[in-house]
């Protein structure tokens, strides 16, 4: 269902040999250590585990080619800048930027979101404004929105979404007007699995002035990136979730907002010149990357997205297609099985609950059963509420997993049934 | 099965998570708290009667887990009729049951000390073998404690 959504998006034609996940595996330390060898760990949308590539890039970061960056006129500070240069232009390339300068180095998904509001925001949402965000959001592309409102005397509005899982897109249309000043909606549901055709939704904010924030944590480790293509103002992601380190991610913006925005965070390293009278600001991205940033987790992220590039994300896309399905299909075969999320185009996340039994007994019996899913409200409760349920049980795919992680799985809902039965 | 995961799911604790006991708030209330595990998104509320120092009733309402409902309800059923100093005693010394803190046995002597209700909430001591959980069982006891000291804010397990 993921190509599906790729393809919705652009045509693809998939010539490639299957996914091999089996030799993937290998790439992964951890796979093989005591506590996780023989136990499925099904929580990737919560944060992705690491290849070695990833690992060896930071060790190798640390080990011969560390200094602060931007500063010395040593080769060693001139080897570390190129090198975080080099990570930025791998993100233009792996969501198809025009420019390197239109990414910002952000702490993750969270940051990003926190910059533009308090930024673009600060500058361009006024009294009365109204800030449009979708029902299945994160708390992430929620909150800093729900800030800027109160600080501004601002409106939130929020797409509905059907029972299916999906935004309607006949009330969002209904909720612009002159007064939407942003609409920020997220690629991937973290909660449902849900696809949001972000295309046609930024399309309908442009027709009415606004700009349009991408939240694609969800996406980016499932999907292929194209934000030219998508033509959204601005689009996050975070590196944990794409198999790279956590507290690096990155803000795509387009050159000329970027450019219109307040800096952020003042400090060294996004200036032009200080005096105690005036000062003037770089151009972006520096204007925004106040401070020494995370200089390893740059190179560890660049890593990451070479290895799943390496893969094809279209050939991991078709590869958790699969297994979502088989899960899928597996989990319906048991009796008081509830899905939540059953939209036609889905990434590989499957949220449910059995009979009566709360998410986190079952989360409990399936530790126990050697599955590590996610079980609450997963920093989403307004899906929860719109359900009506306390949260769900929420395994999610990685390109790393397998049929034997399904077998776990439904060996832990099995178990869960006989403890409650 | 695990050893573990069965003294945890014991049949008493399934027994009281499907059929609550005071369940529902009571027809008086002198105290009253609401209590959040922000984390989980358990929510209770526990209500109190409380006469010359007594728990002439107490209730609960809320949703949470099988582990937090049956604490929750077990606790209710202890401490009616208990005496505030009573009610406290039993608090900190079920804190440590499930907490694996009960090294100290400060306190047998204790006056206060109702032996023959700790040993019913013993049942609940297997969730100490889950770090994650141990919120879902004490949650109750923090809101009820809260409760009777008056305190406004709702309570926390953070």
């Amino acid at each position: 269902m993921i190509a599906a959504a790729a393809l919705a998006d652009r045509p693809m034609v998939n010539t490639c040999p299957a996914f091999d996940a089996d030799a993937a595996r290998r790439d992964f330390p951890i796979l093989a250590t005591p506590v996780v060898h023989g136990r499925a760990f099904l929580d990737s949308a919560a944060s992705a585990q690491k290849p070695i590539q990833v690992i060896d890039a930071v060790r190798r970061c640390y080990e011969a080619e560390y200094a602060n960056i931007h500063r010395g006129v040593y080769e060693l500070s001139a080897l570390a800048t190129r090198n975080y240069d080099a990570a930025r232009e791998k993100v233009r390339a792996f969501i198809n930027a025009k420019e390197a300068s239109e990414v910002v180095f952000v702490r993750g998904g969270t940051e990003g979101v926190n910059l533009v509001a308090s930024t673009y925001g600060e500058k361009f949402v006024g009294w009365r404004d109204e800030i449009i965000i979708s029902h299945l959001e994160h708390h992430s592309n929620i909150v800093p929105w729900q800030l800027l409102a109160e600080r501004k005397g601002a409106t939130i509005r929020v797409i509905p979404i059907n029972d299916a899982g999906e935004l309607i897109l006949e009330e969002y249309e209904k909720l612009l007007g002159p007064r939407t000043k942003v609409v920020a909606v997220t690629h991937a549901s973290n909660a449902l699995g849900t696809i949001v055709p972000v295309k046609e939704i930024t399309a309908m904010a442009h027709e009415h002035g606004a700009a349009v924030l991408v939240d694609g944590c969800q996406a980016a480790p499932h999907m292929p990136i194209d934000v030219q293509e998508m033509d959204c103002d601005f689009y996050v992601f975070s590196g944990h979730k794409v198999y790279g380190p956590s507290g690096i991610g990155a803000l795509y913006g387009k050159k000329a907002l970027l450019e219109d925005m307040p800096p952020w965070q003042g400090g060294g390293d996004m200036i032009d010149s200080v005096t105690f009278e005036k000062t003037t600001y770089a151009p972006p991205p520096a204007k925004f990357e106040a401070g020494t940033p995370h200089i390893s987790g740059a190179t560890g992220l660049a890593a990451a997205l070479d290895y799943v590039s390496s893969h094809g994300l279209d050939r991991i896309a078709a590869h958790e297609k699969n297994l979502l399905a088989e899960a899928t299909e597996r989990l319906r075969q048991f009796n008081g099985i509830r899905i939540f999320g059953e939209a036609r185009q889905k990434a590989a996340i499957l949220s449910f609950l059995i009979d009566d039994i709360h998410p986190h007994d079952v989360g409990t019996i399936a530790d126990q059963m050697g599955v590590a899913v996610r079980a609450g409200h997963h920093c989403a409760q307004p899906v929860m509420q719109r359900y009506d349920i306390p949260g769900t049980v929420r395994a999610s795919f990685g390109l790393y997993n397998t049929s034997g992680d399904i077998d776990l799985l439904v060996n832990s809902v099995r178990k869960a049934k006989e403890i409650f039965g | 099965m695990t050893f573990e995961l069965r003294e945890l799911y014991q049949e008493v604790i399934l027994d009281h998570g499907r059929a609550p006991r005071n369940f529902g708030k009571p027809d008086r209330v002198s105290h009253e708290a609401h209590g959040n595990n922000p984390l989980c998104g358990d929510k209770v509320t526990i209500y109190l009667q409380v006469d010359d120092g007594v728990v002439k009733d107490i209730g609960f309402e809320g949703q949470g887990c099988a582990i937090s409902t049956a604490s929750t309800s077990m606790m209710t059923e202890v401490l009616k009729g208990k005496t505030l100093d009573e009610a406290h005693t039993l608090f900190h010394r079920f804190h440590a049951l499930v907490t694996g803190c009960d090294e100290s046995t400060d306190g047998e002597d204790d006056p206060n000390l109702d032996c023959e209700a700790l040993e019913r909430l013993s049942v609940l001591s297997g969730v100490r073998e889950f770090p994650m959980r141990v919120k879902c069982a004490t949650l109750c006891w923090h809101t009820m404690e809260a409760a009777v000291k008056g305190h406004g804010e709702p309570v926390t397990s953070e």
